[in-house]
């Protein structure tokens, strides 16, 4: 399991940076105002984590034992809560109630993996869903022009085999992008520029956290 | 939650508006940077711009001109930081905002007309420029 540090943000969108080499960074801006509302600790839970909170959700809107959770915590009600498994040691480093920063969580050039949900794109045939060739558009062809081919066998087996790649809902899944590179972060704006392109829409929430493949991903670790 | 301020606070700090501005149709020499191993050296590249691509900090320009009897053509960032600084050889006088056809004449049917307020309009510029931005 990913216990490497890491935080929840909003997805903001894509730019480009310039280098001082002349060459550009494309970049997703990923902003992270992110509080801590709370732990979960060995003793009462069996486990450690942080439990994040992000963007404001209104007092009216807040369920009573929810809001009573957060008045403990002395932050405002938070939209989205996530929790982050990480060790006692890591979440002893944290206080209730304050700002996760940024800048001590992550380092310039740390490899990390990013998770959100794509971009959903509804019911979807077999071009778009499986990227499969159907067969030709000309030469007579009808009633078979984006179809997916044959779906199996007659006596043996007999039946159609589980997995077989047909159409169906493409998208809205939970999806990570590993290994991709910080490329900026910017604490005065709670903001993170990461190399590449992340899963979601803009506005979308994203998990960031230190690569699983590559121990954390922190410059120093590799060495 | 809107998020294009956003990222054009982020693009701002970024923006060449020390350049000359340039419309679709001058004659410009772009003055490029380019860096060899250890060596850095200024090129220039003359030509006509026939394209212009507002978006932001994203934003290109192609640059054509025809060498050796080649037509060369040269997209630049346009707000690259090794572009040295963009000089105005000519106003030419377009009525479209992209010059495709020029890529389909040659010789003298390839010219375009110049204004002739060159002068005035240089110098007019930066003073419109400044008054702009207050």
């Amino acid at each position: 399991m990913n216990q490497h540090p890491g935080t929840i943000g909003r997805k903001v969108g894509m730019t480009q940076i310039f280098n001082a080499d002349g060459t550009v960074d494309r970049v997703t801006i990923i902003e992270a105002p992110t509080v801590v509302v709370g732990k979960r600790t060995m003793e009462k839970d069996g486990y450690s984590a942080l439990i994040l909170g992000l963007d404001e959700r209104k007092e009216k809107h807040t369920k009573k034992p929810a809001a009573g959770m957060y008045k403990k915590a002395g932050v405002t009600p938070k939209r989205v809560l996530r929790e982050l498994r990480c060790s006692e040691e890591f979440a002893a480093g944290f206080e209730i109630g304050k700002k996760l920063p940024i800048d001590q969580i992550f380092e310039v050039g740390q490899i990390v993996d990013v998770q959100g949900v794509t971009r959903g794109r509804g019911f979807s045939g077999v071009f778009r869903r499986w990227h499969m060739a159907g067969s030709v558009m000309t030469h007579g062809s009808h009633e078979y022009k984006r179809h997916g081919g044959s779906i199996g066998t007659n006596m043996t087996p007999g039946r159609t085999l589980p997995g077989l790649k047909m159409p169906g809902h493409h998208g809205d899944k939970v999806r990570t992008a590993l290994n991709i590179k910080i490329v900026r972060i910017m604490p005065e704006t709670d903001m993170l520029l990461i190399d590449g392109a992340v899963p979601g829409t803009e506005n979308g929430i994203v998990m960031v956290r230190g690569a699983v493949k590559k121990m954390g991903g922190k410059p120093k670790a590799k060495k | 939650m809107l998020n294009l301020p956003k990222i054009e606070a982020l693009e701002s700090v970024q923006l060449r508006k020390d350049l000359t501005p340039y419309r679709v149709g001058d004659t410009v020499r772009v003055h490029y940077k380019i860096v060899e191993g250890e060596k850095e050296r200024i090129q220039v590249f003359q030509g006509v711009v026939i394209r212009s691509r507002h978006a932001g900090l994203r934003s290109t320009f192609t640059v054509r001109k025809v060498s050796f009897g080649v037509g060369v053509e040269r997209i630049f960032s346009a707000h690259s930081p090794y572009i040295g600084r963009i000089e105005i050889v000519q106003h030419g006088i377009v009525r479209r905002a992209r010059l495709y056809y020029l890529r389909d004449l040659s010789g003298k049917k390839a010219r375009l007309k110049a204004r002739r307020d060159l002068s005035t309009q240089v110098a007019a510029t930066p003073a419109a420029e400044t008054t702009a931005q207050q």
